[in-house]
């Protein structure tokens, strides 16, 4: 009589080995099928649009979203072609990206990196996004970047300011066409040396976090080495509201000038509580004082109303820039929303377009051969002349604007008038520049 | 001796904001014993009230700007109000231009109804119900009343400037003898200060002075007597939630010209609020008074560079360290009466 063999272990030994037999064709037809992450199977691809559509930045996130469809609309075929006109690039021929119609997912930041992070993992490994793009604060971009890097899909950042995005927390699948503190920073310096003088004593008000502090190291060295003096830096809770108890210690300081390293709500409330705490009418060290904000948006502007005449920062692009580029997204945007685009809304539309001409050119929506394709990559005719996506840290280099609240807006959208555009040169830095220093690049990763 | 004043200055405006919504908070609690996590979204729907009527009374009409064009090349328009064409542009210019004052009479209204509502409709469901369970009703009111603004009016700050007679400021330093220059106060923070004490004296001589409460008082001290008194102390307890609303709102349409209003400046004040009137004491409607200046002026004196350089951070803790210093010493607050939530 032969013993029979059916235990209790071996039919778990038996069931895991049959369910990982099972799970792994799975597994491999789902992401790993041409060797990279959800590459595109059938005769349409899929992007995921990352965006604040929740919280603080819903306006701003809510003007990316309009920019990606237009891209949307663009890529495929649609409207008037907007800048693929003006790109320098021919690759791309309105079919879509190799021959597959674009269609795409959203998903909600809410400008938190957690929730970021859950909304691009869930376009990835439930939508089958092929690439991510978006955001509007570098606190996400950074998460999201370090996210895709892993996950294999290519990162194209949104609106994010602060060095570390290209810098300590750079990543090989991670792409910024915004500029950065630095650029903000070298471009701004020699217009205030040139207004209010090289005899400056600043005083920083600064939001604590990541951001601000790349912000006012970077206003801080280049406009020291300008001449200027700091005479105070302190840093503000992101969530504070009312910056008066902030403001009021300015005045009995002998500083003769206040730099804003705030955004967003921030901004609007430190500059209106600024302004009326008299700082702009008052003559400290016989010199007039002055406020400098060093990252405009447009839309920031709006919230602070009058308060933003006459004060300079820096942009990363405006809809009255007169290059063919710049001119023919408006003209396409204003046609399909009514109003002219935001700078975040020009960032995303530029991002998408890179990428796919970066596939285009590749022939491959692998991410290491698109990664391949946009390093060293340089063009123009996106608004901000020619352009290059370094290949060390995976940044946009390109000219920066110096802008300055308008006196006289003749509309809603007319709130900052353009000063200088700053060339290339002057804010181009080595990829080892101590305000970048920590960090790597590392491989690109085609995941699967 | 100037940065004191200039700092005791700034915690009286920053005072004043949070007594008057503490002191909403502290009424709903004395009188209906609900901890109502809405109160701040009522500040905030105050301020839009003062937003919404400076939109009406801005409703425009275009008219073509001759020879100008837009971004597009279209013809250029500009809005004209319909008030202009009514009271002439100087008269109409200068109504608009007191939009902020004006929301009162507007606020005074919509807000009670939206108080009387809210118990009405919601909250007088959860009195007998834990106060786990309506702090998590009051909250869950508060993100929808807040996700409803956010749908109209956006998420950005919509800058409401306060009268043109009151932009700027006024060199309070130079009133009392010291340099000029060095105290400088601005106009409308005044104003608000002023307005705060007005309605918080009028709050304290309602209940104190007039029947209705003295009723109000006696219902806070033992409800089940006045109502064997045969007294609807239900219908004054209401009128009372409508009363706080109407506090609350009208501390958030006199705010706006300080801080541009958002869809989250509730939720902003809301949690400082509650530590106001823990720290003041439960129910203690003068303990929220104090506590809001006390703890207005304490955190503008954390925010001082000075200070800062001595304890880092202290100013983002200094209000909860505050809190427990005196919920230690004092359990039931500051003048906290006995007997409040220890059932």
């Amino acid at each position: 009589m032969s013993k029979g063999n059916l235990t209790r272990r071996g039919v778990l030994k038996t069931g895991a080995v049959a369910g990982a037999g099972l799970a792994l064709p799975t597994y491999l037809s789902a992401a790993g099928h041409e060797g990279f992450t959800n590459a595109p199977t059938g005769s349409t691809v899929t992007l995921g649009f990352n965006v604040p559509q929740s919280g603080p930045y819903a306006d701003e996130g809510a003007d990316e979203l309009r920019a990606y469809e237009l891209a949307v609309e663009h890529l495929n075929g649609e409207g008037d072609g907007g800048m693929l006109n003006t790109f320098s690039s021919k690759a791309l021929d309105g079919t879509g990206i190799l021959g597959k119609k674009v269609e795409y997912v959203t998903g909600d930041t809410q400008t938190k990196s957690d929730a970021a992070r859950a909304s691009a993992k869930s376009m990835i490994e439930k939508d089958g996004a092929v690439m991510i793009t978006g955001g509007s604060s570098s606190g996400v971009a950074v998460a999201v970047q370090a996210l895709c890097q892993e996950a294999g899909v290519i990162f194209m950042a949104g609106l994010t300011h602060s060095n570390d995005t290209t810098g300590k927390d750079k990543r090989a699948n991670g792409f910024r066409h915004f500029f950065n503190s630095y650029m903000s920073g070298a471009a701004l310096a020699p217009v205030l040396a040139a207004n209010y003088g090289t005899d400056r004593k600043a005083y920083h008000l600064t939001a604590d976090y990541n951001w601000g502090y790349t912000t006012e190291e970077a206003v801080k060295s280049s406009t020291e080495a300008m001449g200027w003096e700091t005479v105070g830096t302190v840093l503000t809770p992101l969530t504070q509201t009312d910056f008066s108890s902030y403001i009021t210690p300015v005045l009995q300081s002998d500083a003769d000038v206040l730099v804003l390293n705030h955004y967003g709500g921030n901004m609007v409330n430190s500059l209106t509580n600024a302004v009326q705490f008299g700082l702009r009418d008052r003559i400290v060290n016989g010199k007039q004082f002055e406020i400098v904000v060093p990252l405009y948006s447009r839309l920031m502007a709006k919230g602070a109303g009058a308060n933003v005449k006459g004060i300079f920062g820096s942009t990363n692009w405006h809809w009255s820039l007169q290059d063919e580029g710049s001119k023919a997204f408006v003209q396409s945007f204003g046609t399909k929303y009514g109003f002219p685009p935001s700078q975040a809304a020009h960032t995303c539309y530029v991002q998408a377009l890179l990428y796919a001409d970066a596939v285009q050119r590749a022939g491959s929506f692998a991410p290491c051969a698109v990664v391949e394709a946009l390093e060293g990559f340089e063009f123009d005719g996106m608004g901000n002349g020619p352009t290059l996506y370094r290949a060390e840290d995976h940044q946009c280099f390109k000219d920066v604007l110096v802008v300055k609240g308008k006196e006289n807006p003749s509309s809603e959208f007319d709130l900052l008038e353009i000063v200088e555009v700053t060339p290339v040169d002057q804010v181009t830095y080595a990829p080892d520049h101590p305000q970048f220093a920590g960090g790597a690049l590392g491989t690109c990763n085609n995941g699967a | 001796m100037d940065a004191i004043i200039l700092q005791i200055l700034n915690g009286l405006d920053k005072g004043s904001a949070y007594a008057l919504i503490a002191l909403g908070l502290t009424l709903i609690f004395g009188t209906l014993g609900v901890v109502n996590f809405a109160h701040g979204a009522l500040f905030m729907i105050g301020a839009f009230c003062a937003v919404t009527l400076s939109r009406l009374l801005s409703l425009s009409h275009k008219v073509e700007v001759p020879g100008a064009v837009d971004f597009l090349g279209n013809p250029q328009m500009r809005d004209v109000p319909y008030i202009y064409d009514i009271f002439g542009e100087s008269l109409g210019a200068g109504i608009i231009d007191w939009a902020v004052p004006l929301s009162i009479l507007f606020a005074i209204p919509v807000m009670i109804l939206i108080g009387v509502i809210m118990e009405r409709g919601l909250i007088k469901h959860f009195y007998k119900r834990p106060h786990a369970d309506q702090i998590l009703v009051t909250f869950g009111l508060a993100i929808v009343l807040q996700e409803i603004i956010k749908y109209y009016y956006g998420a950005n700050p919509i800058p409401t400037p306060a009268p043109s007679a009151f932009v700027g400021s006024f060199d309070f330093g130079a009133l009392v003898g010291f340099e000029p220059g060095t105290i400088i106060y601005p106009y409308w923070r005044l104003v608000y200060f002023a307005f705060a004490a007005v309605i918080i004296g009028a709050v304290f001589a309602f209940l104190q002075f007039t029947t209705f409460g003295m009723v109000v008082r006696a219902g806070m001290a033992d409800r089940e007597t006045v109502g064997l008194l045969g007294i609807n102390i239900d219908k004054r307890f209401t009128i009372m939630f409508g009363l706080a609303a109407a506090v609350a709102g009208l501390a958030g349409v006199m705010y706006t010209p300080i801080n541009s209003p958002n869809y989250h400046m509730g939720m902003d004040f809301l949690v400082l609020s509650f530590v106001v009137v823990v720290v003041g004491g439960m129910g203690s409607l003068p303990g929220a008074v104090l506590a809001g200046f006390l703890l207005g002026i304490l955190e503008s004196f954390a925010s001082m560079r000075e200070v800062i350089a001595i304890i880092p951070g202290i100013n983002q803790v200094i209000i909860y360290l505050v809190a427990i210093i005196i919920l230690l010493t004092r359990p039931r607050g500051l003048m906290g009466r006995k007997g409040v939530m220890e059932d």
